[in-house]
């Protein structure tokens, strides 16, 4: 055996994984030391691989009693500076909301990880599906911040799984890994990064004089520096409205800039939130938004499309909220038409249309039957909006056929 | 007892610029309050490496008046939180304030599962029998015949006693006191900080201005007084065999056992995995 050879190969970083189980070993790189869960499908090898590799981390992983729960450690293992995890799907995100909105409210960093499946309510579990969009961003009551990242890959999801790690721990902010069953389970190879070399972002931890410490009073970046317990600044936590001491408060100016100030505190922060991949957008006559499963269709119906002379273009978001609003514009700028596939009644599209529904039409190309969408059904709609009159030669119209309902 | 009384001053644990409190006149509640930081004063417990957890309702409002990092949570999941923050941070004493709803209605499901992991954590249960905070609604707790905004015409529920479950869910340590016998109050809270496990007690507490005005019981020294002629320590096994509580009621320590806490177990036993080498890629 050729020794050279053999050592190169245990250098190797290629493994093969799936979504859910990269996902666990890019938080386990990113520093994540504490997994609370409860089993759910199809998100459940995250927690398996998280009960794996933890103990072997000095890490704590915990099954909770439910997914209330599960959220509720998680935010409580924070608070003691331990970075944080926890996974579900569906009906357990939902199940999440009130403490989600109570983690943005409190800023208490942690990771909420969402494996979307057929919905709405106990839906198609073993299914993928792309309905949770908007629940992501809005599912909690009020008004708050909140970051959601949409991966598309295994490799993408170990990526985004210790950027989602940063940017809760830089800002303060809940972070939502949202991803589809499809990619969740869909086994690749990846070329995993150097776990070692990986520069782990620490919080911003509150340093300095004990006395009249401030809380929530934050710094030109508008993240505050969080009371670390044990360090002798003795705060107060609470998920009422609070002002700059972080007890209770309802004067209307403290709670309106204490408010404000949660609610824009991501804005200077957007350079390292803000993610998305253009892919053939500069003379695009026809531009594709998609995310997850739907936007690698969507890559290979650009691929085809281009093949057959149709200038096709390809938009994807890889953080969904805040929305990549310029980078969508620019992307857009010599489209005449848009399409959006994705797998829901038309969540996206709602996003796209606000953002470009002044200048271009909006079309949506929408899949409820539990499969992912067909390239080819996406290569049909291109070539249709692009040459509107004409048929679309040499590719099969197949949504007839497998009962895709176009909006 | 009361020379150590007289070395406890409660200012010194109270967030003295949150006075005046927000508790109504006659509220056992800031007794049981006292009672705590009596027990934790003289167990020279470090309010740096203190962490109160508590839920909502009146009984979550008091951790904002102790001078320790206090996390006011959300409705019924102190138990949860103080779970993760538990495990995250063995080096913390964490104590869980919670009421009749929060623990046994919302968190019900979290209050029993902590029993059972057995996680060192300090659970005061302060008992009003009544949504105190919401109006005066019926709780887990409002005893069968009482009125409240939600049982106008009386309680028809049979109602549980918290103990009782505690410790059939696993706690390894289980007492009820009454606000009326703050010394008393405070050894058991002493004796539950000092267990080594997950700690379950219940103060019964006095809703005068709600509860008692409803049911018109007097006063509060009425009230307090009745607690006194009408809970009587007695054997525990001896009065309770249903999961409902009798009207006389036990007091003071109702069951201890030494099972494995939580943390330190799951800590050896990670331990024993790394030791060993296992799993590795």
């Amino acid at each position: 055996m050729n020794l050279a050879v053999g050592s190169a190969i245990q250098r190797s970083r290629l493994r093969l994984l799936s979504g859910n189980h990269a996902c666990a070993l890019g938080a386990i790189a990113a520093g994540c030391r504490f997994f609370a869960g409860y089993p759910i499908t199809p998100s459940s090898e995250i927690a398996e691989r998280m009960a794996r590799e933890l103990p072997k981390v000095d890490g704590v992983f915990i099954q909770m009693e439910d997914e209330i729960a599960s959220l509720a450690a998680v935010i409580g293992a924070s608070m003691g500076g331990v970075k944080a995890m926890t996974a579900t799907s569906g009906p357990g995100f939902s199940l999440k909301q009130e403490n989600l909105g109570y983690a943005a409210a409190t800023e208490i960093p942690c990771v909420i990880v969402n494996v979307m499946r057929g919905g709405p309510s106990t839906g198609m579990p073993t299914r993928p599906a792309q309905g949770d969009l908007m629940q992501a961003r809005w599912g909690s009551h009020g008004d708050y911040p909140v970051v959601v990242l949409t991966p598309a890959s295994a490799l993408e999801i170990y990526q985004q799984s210790v950027r989602a790690f940063e940017i809760a721990e830089v800002c303060r902010v809940p972070v939502i890994l949202l991803y589809d069953q499809a990619v969740a389970q869909l086994t690749e190879t990846v070329d995993l990064p150097d776990s070692e070399s990986a520069a782990r972002v620490e919080r911003k931890w509150a340093s300095g004089p004990r006395a009249a410490f401030q809380p929530y009073a934050a710094g030109v970046d508008g993240v505050p520096a969080m009371p670390r317990p044990g360090a002798g600044y003795r705060c107060h936590t609470t998920g009422l409205i609070h002002g700059e001491s972080g007890f209770p408060t309802q004067a209307p100016e403290a709670v309106e800039r204490n408010l404000t100030r949660l609610l824009t505190k991501l804005d200077q922060h957007r350079s390292r939130i803000d993610a998305w991949q253009a892919l053939h957008c500069e003379d695009a006559d026809v531009l594709v938004v998609a995310l997850g499963i739907s936007a690698r269709a969507a890559a290979r119906a650009v691929a085809t499309c281009r093949e057959r002379g149709v200038r096709a273009g390809l938009f994807r978001p890889i953080t969904l909220w805040p929305f990549p609003e310029d980078a969508l514009r620019q992307a857009a700028a010599s489209a005449r038409a848009v399409l959006v596939p994705e797998l829901n009644a038309g969540q996206l599209r709602l996003e796209v249309e606000r953002i470009l529904g002044a200048e271009v039409a909006v079309a949506g190309l929408n899949r409820i039957d539990g499969n992912p969408i067909d390239p080819a059904d996406i290569a049909c709609r291109i070539v249709a909006l692009a040459h509107p009159c004409a048929s679309a030669k040499g590719i099969a119209d197949t949504s007839a056929r497998r009962g895709v309902t176009p909006r | 007892m009361i020379e150590s009384a007289a070395a406890f001053d409660v200012r010194d644990y109270l967030r003295q610029e949150m006075m005046p409190h927000f508790l109504c006149p006659g509220c056992g509640h800031g007794i049981a309050l006292r009672a705590l930081l009596w027990a934790l004063h003289e167990l020279h417990i470090d309010k740096d490496r203190l962490a109160v957890v508590s839920g909502i309702g009146c009984a979550g409002r008091l951790s904002a008046y102790i001078d320790a990092n206090t996390f006011h949570v959300t409705h019924g999941r102190p138990l949860a939180f103080a779970t993760g923050l538990a495990l995250a941070r063995p080096d913390l004493t964490v104590v869980v304030i919670t009421g009749d709803g929060d623990c046994l209605a919302i968190g019900g499901n979290h209050m029993i599962h902590a029993c059972r992991r057995n996680l060192k954590l300090t659970c005061l249960m302060l008992n009003n029998e009544v949504y105190g905070m919401t109006g005066g609604q019926v709780s887990p707790t409002t005893s069968e015949t009482r009125i409240t905004t939600t049982t106008p015409w009386g309680n028809a529920e049979p109602h549980f006693d918290a103990c009782a479950l505690a410790t059939a869910a696993g706690a390894g340590f289980v007492g009820r006191e009454v606000t009326h016998h703050v010394p008393k109050l405070k050894e058991l809270i002493k004796a539950g900080l000092e267990h080594p496990g997950f700690a379950f007690i219940e103060v019964m507490s006095d809703c005068t201005e709600i509860f008692g005005r409803k049911n018109e019981l007097g006063s509060s020294p009425e009230m307090m007084l009745r607690q006194k002629s009408e809970i009587r320590p007695e054997a525990y096994r001896d009065t309770v065999d249903t999961p409902f509580r009798p009207k006389r009621l036990a007091t003071g320590v109702l069951s201890r056992s030494e099972r494995p806490e939580y943390g330190a177990a799951y800590r050896a036993h990670t331990k024993a995995v790394r030791a060993a080498g296992k799993g590795e890629a």
